[in-house]
């Protein structure tokens, strides 16, 4: 990742660095309070990645613009304020458009203020680079986290629901009940991160502790951050 | 009314798990959990901190954005922001108390209190209690509850993962995915309160 980072970016590189490279969901694994809770139908899945994408584009691309004129000292309530509008607004337009959707969704609408990835992309890319590549860096992390979770629901939903996309094609005595539930989310992403360790593909479970939970002052494209916990 | 409140801290303990049914605050769930000692640490600093955020939000909530509050408008829709640049707040403020007044308690938990601020359990209790509760009493009923739920598995967690240390895990499942097995071996018996028949 060193070296990708020498390298002047540019607007697509930065959408398939987002997509590929530096997957939230499958590589990253930050934001994973909303990985698991709305993956329980493709549906819910796009919905939310569709609408953390929006958000994080709209609040890349401003605190990118005003990272000249933000002080140092108080940037994090500055992004916080951003970051929680955009959130109020993309709330708004869901419970006009898709009343259904908002439902199902509920508190984890404007729990996206607490996602990591949107604070983390703010604190490592927003606020050092420019407004053309921040948004580049938005659509591409937001697709990815989108990509990430959609692939998690199609598992759930196929095993526990026995459908894709609401379209069901398994008969109700060959389905897993339990992986609609809440542990089944705990067991997918428990084996296709083990998948990942089996294949060495590149994710934060192989490398030292890469996330060390302070989404606020997040370091993981800074320095990996090896947390001390009393060691 | 004191088995109501009973009730009320009991369901949002147990049978709807802040964690494990819920999937709040798995961040730190999944990464403050190395330790019994650590687990314990984070798992009373979260409580303390979702009890004052709740009490504080749900104070600014009926003075301020409730249609019969100060303003006289219906200012909900401002809840998302207010309530987590007040929880921000608070958490600098208690840490730089807590250093001044209480070292010991700073010492115990100080560490752990920057990493509540992002700990989406805290935003979501205050937005639950907001919506929800109209009743101060047991709007602190269900904080205590559910905070009180994140400790207990935080703690069990923990308690878990330094058995597994001696155990021998295959290679691939090393690290975070043992751990999220273990979660939801614990999700599944958590699922078993569901069928508790109270109130």
């Amino acid at each position: 990742m060193a070296e990708a980072k020498e390298k002047k970016l540019t607007f697509f590189g930065c959408i398939f660095n987002g997509i590929i490279t530096e997957n939230p969901i499958l590589i990253l694994m930050i934001g994973m309070c909303p990985t698991l809770a709305v993956t329980t139908s493709v549906s819910n899945a796009i919905g939310m990645g569709l609408s953390t994408t929006a958000v994080l584009v709209a609040s890349n691309a401003l605190i990118s613009l005003v990272r000249k004129i933000t002080p140092d000292r108080v940037r994090i309530p500055i992004y916080i304020v951003i970051v929680a509008s955009f959130v109020t607004l993309i709330e708004f337009l869901i419970k006009a458009y898709f009343p259904s959707l908002y439902e199902s969704l509920g508190i984890y609408i404007p729990l996206i203020v607490v996602n990591c990835i949107i604070f983390g992309r703010a604190e490592a890319f927003a606020g050092k680079n420019g407004v053309i590549n921040s948004i580049g860096d938005g659509i591409g992390m937001g697709l990815g986290f989108t990509l990430g979770i959609i692939v998690i629901s199609a598992i759930r939903e196929v095993i526990g629901a026995g459908s894709i996309y609401g379209f069901s094609f398994v008969p109700e005595s060959y389905r897993a009940a339990l992986f609609v539930l809440p542990p089944g989310a705990f067991l997918v992403l428990a084996f296709l991160t083990a998948i990942q360790n089996k294949l060495k593909l590149p994710s934060a479970t192989n490398k030292k502790n890469a996330c060390n939970n302070d989404c606020l002052h997040c370091t993981i494209h800074k320095k990996p951050v090896v947390v001390e916990e009393g060691k | 009314m004191g088995v109501e409140l009973l009730v009320i801290i009991i369901s949002a303990a147990l049978i709807s798990n802040v964690v494990l049914s819920r999937f709040l605050g798995i961040c730190a769930f999944l990464g403050v959990s190395n330790k019994v000692d650590t687990a314990k640490g984070m798992g009373i600093a979260v409580i303390f901190v979702i009890l004052m955020a709740t009490a504080v939000t749900y104070a600014i909530n009926m003075a301020f954005l409730e249609p019969t509050g100060l303003f006289k408008r219906d200012l909900t829709y401002l809840q998302t922001i207010a309530f987590i640049l007040v929880i921000a707040a608070l958490v600098q403020f208690l840490e730089m108390f807590l250093k001044k007044y209480i070292p010991s308690l700073y010492k115990a938990l100080g560490i752990y209190l920057p990493l509540i601020t992002t700990n989406c359990a805290v935003l979501g209790v205050a937005l639950t209690v907001a919506q929800d509760y109209t009743d101060f009493v047991k709007g602190m009923a269900y904080a205590l509850g559910t905070s009180g739920g994140f400790c207990i598995s935080i703690i069990l967690l923990a308690s878990i993962r330094e058995k597994l240390e001696s155990n021998d895990i295959p290679d691939s499942f090393k690290g975070k995915p043992i751990v999220l097995v273990m979660a939801c071996l614990m999700a599944i018996a958590f699922t078993g309160f569901s069928n508790l028949n109270i109130g």
